[in-house]
């Protein structure tokens, strides 16, 4: 059966190939769209996961002198004890008060310019961002003003090179810090920005030492984490109502502080990617449906050109399985081989894409094994009706056919 | 008496013309014993060649019985037709009908496919009946190659590949020159001298003569029924 499949196959060369150009072109479309789409959401999921789930921003509000307005986080409305109060509430993970800035850090004779962050150990909690060797400061060193630091891996590479960090000082401003740990790595943020480019130290440190503030114990931010992605919007209420109390805001009063919700961000970030790559699949079958229909219209035509031979078959004992038998395995054979080359050239596709344009693939088994059963599917599905066409015949007016 | 390979009564077949029904077979009786090597003659439109697709359960009568080697091939379904045309029946065509794509061994091996034969078999099997025909040495060839009377032969192999109980010819010399189509008229007796039943359509007199029995078919009815003997004597 296979070799008359083949036979057949073989007689119209050509026929064949472009035939099966269809299906290769289908079927290498769905595996490369679904590996750039599957890439895709792969890397916003490390985005995602790199800045920490659940969180919230808390911003100070706004200064107004004289009719002109100063962006927010300039008014300087938040306070430390409000990030206590907040991490009191039901439902917050984390809450840590920020100062964030930027300075000149030397070491020996290298000096760089990084971002420093002042924060309280609540921050890398809220991040998720682990110490990878050396450990974090702790609330003493917030309480007592410690000069320590946790240095990035960026700033890490710049000020010292291979040497290990750890224990080493390094001057900002003329203070000296003590490197107490060294961070993990999180890569790029969502706005671009190398997240390892930065210094950790104790927010009363930063406040006092580093970049001296007008009002002590007031913050430009907070960040909190709530427990979990459910109960975020309940926390976002109980948490305005608590700053909205400690600020004494009358109701109707504009509220002296921004809150952003972050992963809100992120899941639109997520979502639009998500959208994306299942339109990328969507286009990519159609073209897969137009080379299952180029294999119904061939059949068609084979059928018909070979009615005669039909005829002959049947008048010699064929019974109708057999026939049906016959054209569906060449339609199945045409779609599968077809789904192969495809396979080869959309995984190669995939690899070419990832080294020219730096995108992220990802060719998963299961898309791999989809794409072998919807071409199969698609053979048969296809294949069916010409095939029972041909069984169907009646052997006398088909042998008369000329 | 040998006993009855076919056995046919009151069969009519008629066709849907515009003008209304139009009877190609007119109420046929005919019994053909195990052995018999019979000739269907008549001119063009007497209805032999409907007869004859009958006979080889390409086509349905509309009217009437048909008895092959007793069971009655109208309560058969299409897989049992295919199988009895597999098993029973060898059908050798006018215009040969052999797959042009083929070696003449695959053609030959073709309707043991359909049965289920092992292909060693197959192979085995058709090149012992093309040595049966003289073409041992062109199995390897393919129908356009060789020539209509050899095609005929090969025909003729296929058709016997499955050891049928019965050999139907449509005008099987329609194609040939006198000199083959007595070649081929040579292997039909050769064939019914070794016991298998033939019957074959034919319009030329010269060619039923080999025969033993002669029918004679007139607008879809048989107008006579003699043996050859009688014939000549």
């Amino acid at each position: 059966m296979l070799g008359e499949a083949w036979r057949a196959m073989g007689a119209n060369k050509m026929r064949t190939i472009l035939t099966m150009l269809g299906m290769v072109i289908g079927v290498g479309a769905v595996v490369l769209m679904m590996a750039i789409g599957q890439g895709a959401q792969y890397a916003i999921g490390q985005t995602i996961s790199a800045m920490g789930s659940n969180l919230f921003v808390l911003l100070s509000g706004s200064s107004q002198t004289g009719g002109v307005r100063t962006g927010s986080g300039s008014a300087l409305t938040l306070t430390v004890a409000d990030a206590d109060a907040i991490a009191e509430l039901p439902g917050v993970q984390a809450s840590a008060p920020i100062h964030p800035g930027s300075a000149q850090v030397v070491y020996g004779p290298n000096n760089w310019n990084t971002a420093i962050i002042g924060s309280t150990p609540a921050y890398l909690d809220a991040r998720a961002w682990p110490v990878v060797s050396g450990a974090a400061f702790t609330a003493s060193d917030v309480r007592s003003a410690t000069r320590v630091a946790l240095i990035g891996q960026t700033t890490a590479q710049n000020l010292f090179g291979d040497e290990d960090p750890v224990g080493r000082t390094l001057r900002i401003r003329q203070s000296p810090f003590t490197v107490l740990g060294v961070l993990g790595s999180k890569g790029q943020g969502m706005d671009g920005r190398d997240q390892d480019d930065s210094l950790i130290i104790p927010l009363t440190t930063a406040q006092r030492n580093v970049f001296g503030t007008q009002f002590p114990g007031t913050v430009r931010m907070v960040m909190v984490q709530a427990a979990s992605q459910e109960i975020m919007p309940q926390v976002e209420k109980s948490m305005t109502e608590l700053l909205r109390q400690r600020h004494r805001l009358r109701e109707g009063q504009e509220a002296d502080f921004y809150l952003r919700n972050l992963t809100a961000v992120a899941d639109s970030a997520a979502e639009s990617t998500r959208v994306m790559s299942m339109l990328l699949g969507a286009i990519a079958s159609v073209s897969l449906l137009v080379g299952g229909i180029g294999i119904m219209n061939i059949m068609l035509v084979s059928v018909t050109e070979r009615t005669r031979e039909i005829g002959i078959r049947m008048a010699i004992g064929a019974r109708e399985r057999d026939i049906l038998l016959q054209f569906l395995l060449e339609a199945v054979i045409i779609s599968v081989v077809g789904c192969f080359i495809g396979l080869l050239l959309g995984i190669g596709g995939a690899w070419l894409t990832q080294l020219l344009t730096d995108t992220m693939v990802i060719i998963s088994g299961s898309s791999v094994l989809v794409a072998f059963g919807v071409a199969a599917t698609v053979g048969i599905f296809f294949g069916y009706y010409p095939a029972q066409k041909a069984a169907r015949l009646n052997p006398i007016e088909a042998l008369r056919y000329p | 008496m040998n006993p009855e390979v076919i056995r046919i009564e009151g069969l009519g077949k008629s066709y849907q013309a515009s003008a209304g029904a139009f009877p190609a077979l007119k109420a046929v009786k005919l019994t053909i014993r195990k052995g018999e090597f019979v000739a269907i003659m008549g001119p063009s439109g007497s209805g032999k060649s409907t007869f004859m697709n009958i006979l080889g359960c390409l086509d349905a009568p509309t009217i009437g019985r048909y008895e092959m080697e007793g069971r009655s091939v109208a309560e058969l379904d299409r897989d049992e037709l295919a199988l009895l045309r597999n098993r029973t029946i060898g059908f050798v065509f006018q215009g040969f009908n052999l797959l042009p794509r083929m070696t003449l061994r695959d053609n030959v091996a073709l309707p043991l496919i359909y049965c289920g034969v092992k292909k060693a078999e197959r192979q085995a099997r058709a090149e012992t009946l093309l040595v049966k025909v003289g073409l041992a040495d062109k199995a390897d060839s393919l129908p356009n190659q060789i020539s209509g009377g050899q095609q005929q032969r090969v025909a003729i192999a296929r058709a016997l590949v499955n050891r049928p109980s019965l050999l139907l010819a449509d005008e099987p010399t329609g194609n040939l020159d006198s000199h083959t189509s007595l070649d081929i008229m040579a292997l039909f007796e050769t064939l019914n001298h070794e016991g298998i039943t033939i019957v074959l359509v034919t319009h030329e007199p010269d060619i039923a003569r080999h025969a033993k029995r002669q029918i004679h078919f007139l607008d879809g009815g048989i107008v006579s029924d003699q043996m050859t003997e009688e014939l000549t004597a």
